[in-house]
């Protein structure tokens, strides 16, 4: 199963592929804690093309790809934005960080999936690729 | 995110309930806290039982909550946590940085 967006780029889009991406996993049986941190990691590769990859330009838009296959979810969040060094990100757990309102939804998403992938787009811009494993094996593919 | 205020003696309980999330509930909790802080409330206990899912702006928003309280020698604790937002606590290390509490009365009584 499988299903593509085409995103404003606004916070409120983050609700709609919150959305999708749950009746998705309704459709392929699945939910629970699993789906919960899935849609968490999701939530923050979005708000980061959002917040970052557009600086809050409404204009442009966010692209994303869910695809759910034996035993695997994959995601990809593509934005339009200039991109950025993923190696540069500090650990937001280091006592220097601890108390910084930012600076955890990378953190976020390389803990709750299996694999986070920082590519450039074709067109320029971030391309997020994320895969988890899951437990719960789905009913339809 | 929606919200009940109350006040149990000295201490200002806000009780939320929804998300916490970028864009939305964490500008609310920003306000909420600030507007405490700014009437001179010092004891402030923030309930989460019913916080549906918090992301990392909305732990963002509760770390400046905590530095901004402290800053202004206020106190802002925890109390009612989901097991989904203390799993978050712990993964991010903040368990280490709020006081967290089971129940209210225990919570308040901490104030001192």
């Amino acid at each position: 199963m499988w299903a593509t967006l085409s995103l404003e780029s606004r916070f409120e889009s983050i609700e709609i592929a919150e959305r999708a991406l749950a009746d998705l996993f309704v459709e392929v049986g699945l939910g629970g804690d699993e789906e919960y941190w899935i849609l968490t990691a999701v939530r923050e590769a979005i708000a980061n093309a959002i917040r970052h990859g557009h600086h809050g330009r409404p204009d442009e838009s966010v692209r994303v790809d869910y695809r759910v296959e034996a035993g695997s979810v994959s995601i990809t969040v593509v934005d339009q934005g200039e991109g950025f060094d993923p190696a540069v990100i500090p650990d937001p757990r280091d006592a220097e960080n601890l108390l910084k309102p930012c600076g955890r939804g990378i953190f976020y998403m390389r803990r709750f999936m299996d694999e986070v992938i920082f590519r450039h787009g074709a067109g320029g811009g971030t391309m997020v690729c994320m895969s988890r494993k899951l437990t719960q094996r789905p009913i339809k593919e | 995110m929606k919200q009940q205020i109350r006040d149990a003696d000295d201490v200002r309980i806000i009780s939320l309930s929804g998300k916490i999330t970028i864009g939305a509930g964490d500008v609310m909790l920003r306000e909420l806290i600030n507007e405490s802080l700014e009437s001179g409330h010092t004891k402030l206990l923030l309930d989460l039982g019913n916080i549906t899912t918090i992301d990392s702006s909305g732990i963002g928003e509760m770390v400046a909550s905590y530095t901004s309280a402290k800053n202004r020698g206020a106190e802002l604790k925890l109390v009612n946590l989901s097991k989904k937002i203390n799993d978050i606590l712990q993964v991010t290390q903040l368990i280490t940085v709020f006081d967290v509490f089971d129940n209210e009365a225990e919570a308040v009584q901490s104030f001192g």
